[in-house]
């Protein structure tokens, strides 16, 4: 094994692993498909041991594994336009879609005993399931014969959790349910949650619930600083298509902006994009009082722009208290702008324009 | 802020009456007495008519130009979007600012047996460069000086209709139409020293026709706007004139030579001759006439003008200085000058303005009125005076 994995120089295909598995195919026609993939799994293990903690220093700098990526793609450049096409590495699980194994012998007898069901493996879990139910059922009836039985026992602690939806059971399950089977199993499992003495089966409850993630993300306040002269100054940065812009906001008392060295009045003589730079500042009610200095650098006069006021409205979150800071938030000034330009489709002229009809 | 405060405080009550001369410091006790004149109490408005008066108590003031002055003095010659202004309001104001104070008091204190000093005002777009040419010019024509005026040298450089070849010289390009609007205007602005100038050469213009020496400069111009073939060499011949007879001790006037984007004599051309080529300003015979003009080898006078980017012709939008849009040739020939900057509006400037337009109702939006509005307004237009126009065009 080891040898065939350190003989193995530079590969220049699509998938490190696929052209491994393939080599494995060519070499050993006569092994199964998992097989295959611990084979491969191993390999991932290995390469990414020794590639990425290598001790000579040239790959030593991608120790960490979030640059996996960056030095996959240093290693094995291309050329190619579609990145999904490049070469990757990645856990073979994240690229394989999960398979259900071969569920009977080679005598043709299903391993499982719900196989004819067909949907074993969703039945086996309400059978397990109500046997848990029974379970906590007994264990109660037990302690009340005892005398032991407390109004308000343990509670498992849900906090911010959901059930897992539908589509999320059939990824766990690996196969298709119902709508109708769904609402089986969420009514059985509110039913075992009602129950007082649920904690008994905890950890299986919180198997099938999903955390909430957290809400919005919190707004990052840059730090205000001073300079040498004592006054406040806060940095900020924004974007906005292709335009990418830095705000040095200081509080000065006098309403000057540079834009690139330039006056703003010359850098935009267009009304619309001082409008955008004011908005901010009008918002807050600060008008006369920062001065700004900016720099600015890509996309076209109207982005640079909003580039420039995103930057602004999050450099002056540290000069205003929260309810301020959340106002602004809330229109919309701290939210960069998702939209960049639609990519021209095949077979169209443009984004959506489509070609003239001719009827003949 | 506080001209402000003293203009709220003053509109409601007509009780607090000011003596406008002393507006100049503002804080003054609220006087409940004392019922002077009960004229307009506007605090950016003086009432002084004549601008040899002015001085700097009165900077940030709106005057008055009195209408018997106006329609002789700018016949058309005023920028467009002022005149359109002067119609709206039905009054011809011009603000008192440093820049023309500064050239007034040069003026006052100048030695006319001197050769004529040159001034030049520069400044970014819209600052207010060609309104103190006028204003100085207005000086001038109230001391009772000639007054020639070329509102804009651009127009002589680009879009022309006609373009005849001089019958003085071979080499040059007469540009007849320019030539007889700038006659008539001149005729309009001088018309006293008409007849009581001779012309002391004899000029000829065809075989036929010639104009004596010992006639009244009148009939030169008569002859330019009539015979329009000629007129190019009819304002050549006047300005000669003029140029010798200034500084000559019994002539009896001061001749004020104001050039409006002077930076178009040594520009380039977007006129082109019948092989496509391009036309040196210096073979315009207009043009040519105006340099000589321009070199101060004659006294008597001065000569006020001011650069222009707005109507050159191949320069860049960001050039301002004299430098920039004279080029070489041109800061050579101009090169003792006075420059004089023209910069934007300051806070006193600019709450006047403010005022003035609040005065003629011109801001209607209920929001411009506010104290939120007026610092928006700020912010837009970075008190340059001509943004601050347009934008207050539309609200």
């Amino acid at each position: 094994w080891c040898s065939l994995i350190q003989s193995l120089s530079k590969p220049s295909c699509n998938s490190v692993m696929m052209l491994f598995s393939h080599f494995q195919l060519l070499i050993f026609p006569e092994l199964e498909m998992n097989k295959i993939f611990e084979s491969v799994c191993f390999f991932f293990f290995l390469v990414s041991i020794n590639f990425f903690n290598h001790p000579l220093s040239f790959w030593s700098l991608y120790t960490i594994i979030h640059d996996r990526f960056r030095s996959i793609a240093y290693l094995f450049p291309s050329g190619l336009f579609e990145k999904k096409a490049r070469p990757f590495m990645k856990h073979p699980d994240e690229v394989f879609p999960k398979q259900r194994a071969v569920q009977w012998g080679p005598d043709g007898r299903p391993f499982h005993f719900l196989f004819y069901t067909g949907k074993q493996s969703y039945y086996s879990l309400m059978h397990e399931l109500y046997a848990k139910v029974l379970n906590i059922e007994k264990h109660q009836d037990r302690l009340r014969a005892k005398g032991l039985f407390s109004a308000e026992p343990k509670q498992i602690s849900l906090g911010t959790s959901r059930w897992l939806t539908k589509e999320e059971l059939e990824a766990t399950l690996v196969e298709t349910i119902s709508s109708h089977d769904y609402d089986r199993f969420i009514q059985l499992m509110e039913r075992m949650l009602s129950m007082p003495y649920s904690s008994l089966e905890e950890e299986f409850i919180l198997r099938y619930r999903q955390q909430l993630e957290a809400q919005s993300m919190h707004q990052i306040v840059p730090p205000l600083q001073k300079d040498e002269k004592g006054v406040d100054f806060s940095t900020a940065e924004g974007k906005r298509k292709t335009s990418r812009s830095s705000v040095v906001v200081r509080d000065c008392g006098s309403g000057r902006i540079t834009i690139n060295g330039e006056d703003y009045l010359h850098y935009f003589p267009v009304l619309q994009d001082r409008e955008q730079l004011m908005f901010p500042l009008q918002f807050a009610g600060v008008l006369g009082r920062f001065d700004l200095e900016a720099t600015v650098s890509g996309g076209g006069r109207s982005s640079q722009a909003g580039a420039l006021r995103l930057a602004i409205s999050k450099a002056l979150l540290s000069f205003l208290s929260e309810t301020e800071g959340e106002a602004m938030r809330q229109a919309g000034l701290l939210t960069p702008d998702p939209r960049v330009r639609e990519r021209k489709k095949p077979g169209q002229e443009g984004a959506r324009r489509k070609f003239t009809w001719k009827k003949r | 802020m506080s001209l402000h405060r003293l203009a709220l405080r003053l509109r409601p009550t007509v009780k607090h009456a000011r003596c406008l001369h002393t507006s100049g410091s503002i804080q003054q006790q609220e006087a409940v007495a004392a019922e002077p004149e009960p004229e307009s109490l506007s605090v950016f408005r003086t009432q002084e008519k004549d601008p040899a008066c002015h001085s700097e108590k009165h900077i940030g003031h709106f005057y008055t130009l009195p209408p018997a002055h106006v329609r002789p003095l700018f016949p058309n010659s005023l920028p467009w979007r002022y005149q359109q202004q002067t119609k709206t309001f039905n009054e011809t104001c011009i603000m008192v600012r440093q820049p023309a104070l500064e050239v007034i008091s040069y003026l006052k204190k100048a030695d006319y047996s001197q050769p004529a000093v040159r001034y030049l005002f520069y400044g970014l777009r819209g600052s207010g460069k060609t309104m103190s040419l006028c204003h100085a010019l207005h000086y001038c024509y109230a001391q009772g000086w000639l007054v020639l005026h070329v509102p804009d040298a651009h127009q002589w450089v680009k879009n022309c209709k006609e373009l005849l070849p001089s019958s003085y010289s071979s080499s040059r390009f007469d540009q007849p139409l320019q030539a007889t609007t700038w006659l008539r205007n001149f005729k309009v602005t001088n018309e006293p020293f008409l007849s009581k100038i001779k012309t002391k050469e004899r000029y000829m213009w065809t075989k036929r026709e010639s104009t004596e020496a010992g006639s009244p400069l009148g009939e030169l111009v008569d002859q330019g706007i009539s015979r329009v073939k000629s007129s190019s060499d009819v304002v050549g011949a006047v300005m000669k004139e003029l140029r010798l007879q200034s500084g000559q001790q019994g002539a009896g006037f001061h001749l004020v030579v104001a050039v409006d984007g002077v930076n178009a004599l040594w520009g380039r051309s977007t006129i082109k001759k019948e092989d496509k080529t391009a036309v040196d300003p210096e073979e315009l015979t207009l043009v040519y006439n105006l340099r000589k003009l321009m070199r101060n080898d004659w006294s008597g006078g001065a000569i006020i003008t001011t650069l222009s980017q707005t109507g050159s012709l191949y320069a860049p939008k960001s050039a301002y200085l004299p430098q920039e849009l004279l080029g070489e040739r041109g800061f050579d020939s101009m090169d003792a000058f006075v420059p004089v900057s023209v910069p934007n509006y300051s806070e006193k400037e600019f709450e006047s303005c403010y005022l003035y337009y609040m005065d003629r109702n011109w801001l209607q939006h209920p929001l411009s009125r506010t104290e939120e509005g007026k610092k928006e307004l700020i912010f837009l237009s970075n008190r340059n005076p001509s943004v601050l126009e347009r934008l207050c065009g539309f609200l």
